[in-house]
């Protein structure tokens, strides 16, 4: 099997695909991206957290019109996972307002992006309506 | 004491296409026309904020100084993504406010006709191989993979979620608040567009980031506005002309996005919205209720429902009845957006935080011709950038 990387640091790919956040041990903020400190507190030590794979969807968009080279329509997301704040694209789900509606279920779901040219897998990640 | 401040002078060109004029010839027609206003020249201002959001880089207010008079006075060129024009003209108003000047100048500028998708609007293709680079350690780019970058998606999402949480907002809402909109602008010559726009139209317009089409998104433009402010000892001194068609700046303020869970997700515009319309009504010692006119910052239709909220015009959660009840409308109790805003009028960003202090100065003066809002005597004035920050003045009707 070809080796794979996440799209980002914060994707754990494999068996129980899962999104990780780094949680200010101080004040429990969580951010996905790499810091220097907290931005809530100031305090600078952090802890790996796994963020819950089902969630919520709080608000979305589904854009038609994009940057060429991005493939429209798609829609984006922000997803409530369990007290947890995650922008994602949802996937899985027709591209319509009669299909995605605020509030409804969703599931963390990866897929793969491509293989570059060491043979080498992005995976990336969104997430698809519970029970579909 | 601190010293009042007052705007002396103002001006905006027309909002459109200047193909023939560059950011700096735009500029000088914003400023040579505040300070003639105001009846005051370069030599009088001693303080310049400047702000031209496409050419950070480039120095516009010493560009501007090397056409108009290099007089050696302070120059602060600021940028504050689409706060830029108000951050300026707050500049300036410190300035005049700490004693430092007893008049000052701000301006902001920019070209942007035809510009398309601000942010998003270009994406790198994949590289060979899969580095991971940046604070997430990206392999590729994430626009479109990982949600949305564009500016009417993201503001799509700020609209949607005001809905999930209160309720009743649908696509057909969104496009009545462009609606009207479009329907202000039509008495606004200096509007980029000033076509009245049926409910029809505007939904079956080209999608851009559902539920906004085209017409419900700010249109990029060129343009430029400039006021002259004076502190209140000064302006004693000067005619009983000047006096009478001086506007009181009773508030001031600008503020930054506080952490909250969710706000490096999807951007906060709410929360520092609301802290910076309190400090305003506070400073200024009026409340929503005292507001004749409000221009806001209606950069796609979504954001401006949510900012009746947060500028406390409604009810906490109540937006979406407040806008059904007619009171936005020009005719209504609570006046948003009579210059057709940045949906109509345009919206070049640094000139915008400028611009619509001169739409409020203009009815405050009763010059406001077809448009102007009978009486008003007291008004208030909104922007928003993403990153975020949101700058509010108040403005009153000399007494």
């Amino acid at each position: 099997m070809a080796e794979q990387v996440p799209l980002v640091d914060y994707l754990v790919p494999g068996d129980n695909p899962h999104l990780v956040a780094n949680e200010c041990t101080a004040c429990g903020a969580r951010f996905f991206d790499r810091r220097n400190a907290c931005a809530c507190c100031g305090k600078t030590e952090f802890t790996k957290t796994d963020i819950a794979t089902n969630g919520e969807v709080r608000a979305f968009t589904i854009v038609t019109f994009a940057a060429p080279g991005v493939p429209v329509p798609y829609v984006a997301a922000l997803i409530d996972c369990d007290g947890t704040s995650v922008r994602a694209n949802l996937v899985n789900v027709d591209p319509d307002p009669e299909h995605v509606t605020l509030g409804m279920k969703v599931r963390l779901a990866t897929h793969s992006i491509g293989t570059d040219d060491n043979g080498t897998e992005a995976i990336g990640f969104g997430f698809e309506p519970l029970g579909g | 004491m601190a010293e009042d401040v007052w705007i002396l002078g103002i001006h905006m060109t027309k909002f459109g296409k200047h193909p023939t004029l560059d950011t700096v010839d735009l500029a000088s027609e914003a400023v040579l026309g505040a300070l003639a206003d105001g009846g005051v020249t370069m030599k009088d201002m001693g303080v310049i904020g400047a702000g031209c959001l496409m050419a950070t880089s480039g120095g516009i207010g010493q560009q501007l100084q090397k056409q108009l008079g290099q007089t050696g006075i302070p120059v602060y060129n600021v940028a504050n993504a689409c706060a830029t024009g108000a951050t300026a003209l707050r500049v300036a108003i410190m300035a005049v406010k700490s004693g430092e000047a007893d008049m000052g100048l701000a301006f902001g500028v920019e070209k942007l006709s035809g510009a398309g998708l601000l942010s998003g609007g270009s994406r790198k293709d994949d590289s060979g191989t899969w580095n991971p680079s940046g604070r997430y350690g990206a392999v590729a780019p994430v626009d479109g993979r990982i949600g949305t970058e564009i500016m009417p998606g993201v503001f799509a999402q700020i609209g949607m979620e005001y809905g999930h949480k209160y309720g009743g907002t649908s696509f057909e809402l969104f496009a009545k608040i462009s609606e009207k909109n479009h329907a202000h602008s039509t008495l606004n010559p200096l509007a980029a567009y000033t076509k009245r726009m049926s409910l029809d139209e505007i939904m079956g317009d080209v999608m851009i980031a559902y539920p906004n089409t085209r017409p419900m998104c700010s249109a990029n433009c060129d343009g430029a506005a400039a006021a002259v402010v004076v502190s209140g000892s000064k302006l004693k001194t000067l005619s009983l002309e000047q006096q009478r068609r001086a506007v009181k700046i009773s508030a001031s303020s600008l503020t930054t996005d506080p952490w909250e869970e969710a706000c490096q997700i999807l951007p906060d515009v709410n929360t520092l919205t609301r802290n910076a319309a309190t400090q305003a009504y506070e400073q200024a010692g009026v409340g929503p209720a005292d507001l004749d006119l409000i221009e806001l910052h209606d950069c796609f239709a979504t954001a401006e429902l949510v900012h009746y909220d947060n500028l406390m015009l409604c009810e906490r959660g109540g937006a979406v009845d407040f806008f059904k009840s007619g009171a936005t409308w020009r005719d209504g109790t609570t006046p948003v957006n009579v210059s057709g805003g940045l949906e109509s009028k345009g919206h070049p960003i640094a000139a915008t935080g400028v611009a619509n202090v001169w739409e409020v100065t203009t009815h405050l003066r009763g010059e406001g011709g077809d448009r102007q809002i009978a009486g008003a005597k007291v008004g208030m004035t909104h922007v928003i950038g993403l990153g975020s920050a949101c700058g509010i003045h108040i403005l009153e009707k000399a007494a």
